[in-house]
């Protein structure tokens, strides 16, 4: 394993610094060309030639969309006005996903320079980074990092004695999924409910307090510095033609080693979850890999060989998404999966728009019908169509994304759906309402020891005799099997 | 139970040293949220005062966020992670288990104001999964057998204050 571990280069492009310097220092970000690439860009180029390099370099979006970042700053560079902004949007909600997290703490020079560096590009002068209150260690190295900055004039007013002023505030969430949407974000640093605007105007016209704005995501701008410096073609002999760079995943699950990877993209799935991942955790059958959270979708073993980037995992109905990567093995339930990430959807819908408020609750029951055994086979049929009515007709992207993993799992795994609608049976043996425990007759030596582990006491039995399960009282709690010496108690 | 709130002095140094009001409701109320723990309507009234905006404003801000609280917290919170990561290593059954050691709902504070269970979104450890967080600690790899060493841990801290 370890040898194969080795064949699988990880290139270190947004988290080149992390875990190697100290980030609570800035001698030692400045030591690594930390700062150079700002200098090259106010003393060296113009501010279009800024634009262009990330332009050419094919630099995409890594908050999910996967927009060119070259085209985003062409736009708001192009829009007149006194006041813009560049925004960074650290407010990194899918579950599952901590990539933002670690290079904010990890390096948030990285992040702080390319901000200006876009600032210097637009023509702005302010930044903002909208960060979650969840991430207490990034907000203060990014407060210790803003200070250092400002101290050495590499932030603030007249940047190393030139022209441009930069400066940079942070902004603190309040535990809202829907505020990672650019335009929620930007109402909410307004100080009001983070609900989605409608687009166009584009932020790049009309954002922040009505001013054009850029905003990107963390690990966007932790690519910029490298960018600058190296150029776009050295970018680009990294991944593939429809996703130049690298991409960082947090991969999680059923897996093996467990963590942050940052590989070049364009590699396959198999070589994640084999190689970089160890393979399945506790000799088990691997299921999925689910990709890009509550808006991506779960892939099946016949896809691994799927190369890792924005259109091919689009292709299969998932997404690219943040980063989030969970690896799911035979125990897990893809019903239940998509019931879990509907939940979360569901509560974390703003409210302003009605497909996406009252269709995810449908959705949602739809589903809890499915898993407590009262699902009906015309349900699944019921929920492909209302799945793609909020797909459709949502305003924003939580909406038009939230039902992937509903119909993921219903392309790839309908044989579970099949099992729950018709057999009442839950393969994988997770909905508990459609399990039963039961005494396996041949196996009971009538020792007793299930009978006082039992909360509801719907055990019945005398010593030396076989053990029978009350199933109308049985709570399905499962002490009965830990508890049994001889394997006699099975659920199915 | 809820004693009424009459000290605003530490909002009031708060919004008195913003240098702009505008979009300063949500750092005002993660300030409350720090001072008393909860975000109270004579609380909630006294910011719209000061910021000068409608007090249906600062209920609609407070209600949308999850991490701002209308209801007074236990003095231990226990917050078991339910992102994906920890969901798939048994978070659910982890969080029930606290629910059912404490004898409480799930959301909900014990009788004696010490404890409340509840579900949070991902805290980002994933590598540690299931995590549960009880205030600002972090658990990591918790199993059902050990929730009642932790609840006896936190027990026993209380007691000895």
């Amino acid at each position: 394993m370890s040898n194969q571990n080795t064949e699988i280069r990880q290139v270190r492009i947004a988290m080149r610094n992390c875990g190697i310097i100290d980030p609570s220092n800035i001698m030692e970000y400045i030591a690594r060309s930390g700062y150079d690439a700002l200098a090259k860009a106010i003393f060296e180029m113009q501010p279009n030639e800024v634009v262009d390099v990330v332009k050419a370099s094919g630099l995409r979006g890594r908050g999910g969309g996967g927009f060119s970042t070259g085209t985003k700053w062409q736009f708001t560079a192009a829009a007149k006005a006194d006041k813009k902004f560049v925004m960074c949007n650290a407010d990194e909600g899918d579950p599952g996903a901590f990539m933002d997290r670690s290079i904010l703490e990890g390096d948030p020079h990285g992040v702080l320079e390319a901000m200006a560096i876009c600032g210097y590009a637009i023509g702005a002068q302010e930044g903002v980074i909208y960060i979650r209150a969840e991430y207490p260690r990034a907000v203060e190295r990014l407060y210790q990092a803003i200070d250092q900055a400002e101290s050495m004039g590499l932030l603030g007013d007249n940047i190393m004695g030139s022209n441009f002023s930069f400066k940079i505030s942070l902004y603190l969430g309040a535990g809202a999924f829907v505020c990672g949407e650019e335009t929620a974000l930007m109402n909410s640093v307004q100080g009001g409910r983070g609900e989605p605007r409608l687009k166009p105007p584009f932020p790049a016209q009309r954002g922040l307090w009505d001013a054009p704005t850029n905003i990107n995501n963390v690990e966007t701008f932790a690519n910029i510095t490298q960018i600058i410096l190296k150029g776009s073609d050295w970018f680009r002999s990294f991944g593939n033609e429809d996703s130049p760079g690298t991409k960082v995943f947090a991969l999680a699950g059923k897996v093996n080693n467990v963590g942050l990877i940052e590989i070049p993209m364009g590699l396959p799935l198999r070589d994640v979850v084999d190689k970089i991942g160890g393979g399945v955790a506790d000799g088990k059958k691997f299921k999925a890999i689910q990709t890009g959270g509550p808006s991506g979708g779960c892939i099946p073993a016949e896809h691994l060989d799927t190369p890792v980037d924005f259109k091919s995992l689009g292709a299969l109905g998932s997404i690219m998404g943040s980063g989030g990567m969970i690896v799911m093995d035979e125990d897990d339930c893809m019903v239940g999966i998509s019931k879990f990430f509907l939940e979360f959807t569901a509560e974390e819908s703003c409210g302003k728009c009605t497909p996406c408020r009252v269709g995810n609750m449908r959705l949602l029951e739809i589903l809890t019908r499915i898993t407590e055994g009262t699902g009906k086979e015309s349900d699944l049929a019921e929920l492909e169509n209302l799945s793609r009515t909020v797909c459709d007709t949502s305003l924003c992207g939580l909406g038009q994304s939230s039902p992937n993993p509903i119909l993921s799992t219903l392309k790839f795994y309908r044989d579970e759906y099949l099992a729950h609608v018709v057999d009442k049976k839950c393969p994988s043996g997770t909905c508990t309402d459609l399990l039963n425990y039961e005494v396996v007759a041949e196996k009971c030596k009538g020792c007793t020891l299930c009978k006082p582990v039992c909360p509801v006491n719907c055990i019945s039995g005398e010593r030396k005799e076989v053990h029978i399960i009350d199933q109308d009282a049985c709570i399905k709690c499962g002490a009965c099997v830990d508890k049994c010496p001889f394997n006699a108690i099975i659920k199915g | 139970m809820s004693d009424s709130i009459t000290n605003f002095t530490e909002i009031d140094t708060f919004i008195d040293g913003l240098p702009d009001k505008n979009g300063a409701l949500i750092p005002a109320l993660h300030k409350a949220q720090e001072a008393y723990g909860y975000l109270p309507k004579e609380v909630q009234l006294h910011i719209a005062k000061r910021l000068q905006i409608p007090a249906a404003k600062v209920y609609g801000v407070a209600t949308f966020y999850s991490l701002f609280s209308l209801e007074k917290k236990g003095k231990y919170r226990i917050n078991v992670c339910m992102g994906t990561a920890c969901y798939v290593r048994s978070a659910e059954v982890v969080l029930k288990e606290f629910a059912k050691e404490l004898k409480v709902d799930i959301k909900a504070t014990t009788d004696d104001g010490l404890f409340t269970v509840d579900g949070v979104r991902c805290v980002g450890a994933c590598g540690l999964a299931p995590v549960v967080m009880v205030n600002d600690k972090v658990f990591g790899r918790v199993a059902t057998a050990d929730v009642r060493g932790i609840v006896e841990e936190y027990l026993a801290a209380d007691h000895a204050e």
